[in-house]
């Protein structure tokens, strides 16, 4: 495909702003990722945008025109909602867009806020996510719902609670250094071992927190770029996208996520890499199992092999294939809407060399973002390449 | 199914008397009578796929029309987790155990009772009777698993 290039990237620090509105986070996302493209708002000719909540957290439906007015861009302005994916949905649009020429410059983010509400109801607006019918009202929260695929996961491929704690702990050592992570301290593996349990076998530390913040990337053309000498060294060379039953229960294999292996097997295809010429990834790990079922969908490691990787070391920060350097949403947060933005807002940051992580990838040239909605219902990849 | 009449698409409403209640859906909820009965059944497209109301069309292949197809009653626990931080409508019923059973032509999910959720008596593979309960908070009906007895 033709590629599409991030020129800016922008992010608030992921955690609790009580006394923020959602208009005012996603201000400061863009603000930033304009002043790190240096390309003038006056050239934005579309603005995607992605939020899940916003009409039960803010009572604020419409949203996309608002941030329009917010990030100070005048220009056709869509929300994409795709529940956990809806950044991920807003910025692969961007970059069709793009590619396909109908635009040189688009703004794409997201922006969730989330703490204002008293856990209950946010459990019961991330449960909007699942089946109504079939899965909410059966008693399925979203916790419960990834345990059933970690259940499930264990009796099929082996594995043990065990296992899941090493990622909660990895991610958590990787947010350390990030200045937008919610979270920057250490988890030790006896410590996610011994949290109280909210769906067995998730206990606290195998659950992403809740979290507000919002993304914000300007994605240009290469002509772009080149015309007005925009430094856009990382550019989006492959996207995809992939859709699944909703209810967990009706899907074939209680283990697997389907939509996320269309999603990758078309990024791959798009950019011509593959999954062996990844250097770093960032995946959806909502939920500790979420991340070992995102490295087997993109072809890291075989189906019933990523429960080992992070026990092995294998996607720690020094190890051959690092998975969620930026710290996840495990503990860098978890803001639905503004996710999956904020994904390849790190991995460019990763790609570039400006990370606080970037040490330990510095030769790294192939990275690939994994954005889920739902229990993977919804799925998108990008593969980002250092263009230059 | 119910015909899709224009007739039946509700225009009158009297939104003053409305209060908040779950979304429901009169083929659901002639499924749950009937599995509370004991006469739950699967629409099963041409092709043998199986699904649960409302449906117009298989969902997995899209073909029509849908037949019912009784079910037993009785399946499998596919998978299962003990949930203690519920949402507000299970706010009374936590902990509880929920599971995705396979009945055959088709997978519910629901709640199993009639086990120690703090225990380790559910396991994948234990087989359990469907039928319909009340939810312990508001009362309102619930997909209920219940290990066959004797087990």
């Amino acid at each position: 495909m033709t590629d599409a290039r991030v020129a800016g990237v922008g992010l608030t620090r992921f955690g609790s702003h009580a006394d923020r509105a959602g208009r005012d986070l996603f201000a400061t996302a863009a603000e930033r990722a304009f002043e790190d493209a240096g390309v003038p708002r006056g050239d934005v000719e579309e603005l995607n945008y992605g939020n899940f909540m916003g009409a039960l957290a803010e009572h604020q439906g419409h949203q996309a025109p608002l941030m329009a007015e917010a990030a100070g861009v005048r220009c056709p302005a869509t929300r994409y909602e795709s529940a956990c994916a809806s950044a991920g949905v807003a910025v692969r649009e961007a970059v069709r867009t793009v590619a396909a020429g109908d635009a040189d410059v688009v703004l794409a983010g997201g922006m969730e806020r989330m703490t204002n509400l008293p856990t209950a109801e946010v459990t019961e607006g991330l449960a909007m996510a699942a089946d109504d019918l079939f899965e909410v009202r059966s008693g399925v929260t979203f916790p419960g719902a990834y345990a059933l695929m970690a259940t499930a996961y264990f009796e099929a491929y082996g594995g043990e609670r065990r296992d899941l704690a090493h990622v909660a702990s990895k991610n958590h050592a990787n947010a350390v250094p990030n200045e937008y992570a919610q979270y920057r301290r250490e988890v030790s593996v006896d410590d996610a071992m011994d949290a109280p349990p909210v769906a067995e076998p998730l206990h606290l530390y195998d659950a992403c927190p809740i979290t507000d913040g919002a993304s914000a990337l300007v994605i240009v053309s290469p002509e772009y770029a080149a015309e007005h000498d925009v430094d856009a060294p990382v550019a989006v060379t492959g996207t995809g996208q992939g859709t699944d039953r909703m209810a967990l229960g009706d899907r074939e294999h209680l283990a697997r996520t389907p939509a996320a292996d269309d999603a990758a097997e078309a990024a791959y295809a798009a950019a011509g890499v593959e999954a062996d010429d990844v250097d770093v990834a960032e995946v959806h790990d909502c939920f500790t199992i979420a991340e070992v079922l995102a490295t087997e969908s993109l072809g890291l490691f075989e189906v019933g092999e990523g429960i080992a990787a992070a026990r092995e070391g294998i996607t720690t920060a020094d190890g051959d294939l690092p998975v969620n350097l930026s710290g996840g949403l495990k503990a860098k947060g978890h803001p639905v809407g503004a996710t999956g933005g904020s994904q390849i807002a790190e991995l460019t940051r990763l790609l570039r060399g400006d990370h606080p992580n970037s040490e330990h990838v510095p030769d790294a040239e192939v990275g690939v973002a994994h954005n889920a909605g739902g229990t993977v219902a919804s799925a998108v990849v990008h593969v980002l390449e250092v263009a230059e | 199914m119910s015909d899709d009449g224009a007739s039946e698409d509700g225009g009158d409403v009297d939104l003053a008397e409305r209060t908040p209640a779950p979304v429901t859906d009169a083929d659901y909820d002639e499924w749950l009578d009937a599995l509370a009965a004991g006469e739950g059944y699967a629409l099963v497209c041409p092709d043998g796929h199986g699904s649960l109301p409302p449906r117009r069309r298989c969902p997995e292949c899209g073909s029509s029309p849908l037949s019912r197809e009784p079910l037993d009653g009785t399946g499998r626990v596919e998978t299962f987790s003990v949930v203690h931080v519920p949402s507000p409508r299970f706010a009374d019923d936590a902990p509880y155990v929920t599971a995705v059973v396979d009945l055959g032509p088709v997978r519910a999910t629901g709640v199993l009772r009639g086990v120690d959720p703090e225990g380790d008596a559910v396991e994948v593979g234990l087989s359990v009777d469907a039928g319909v309960e009340e939810r312990a908070t508001d009362g309102e009906p619930l997909v209920v698993f219940r290990p066959v007895d004797g087990e």
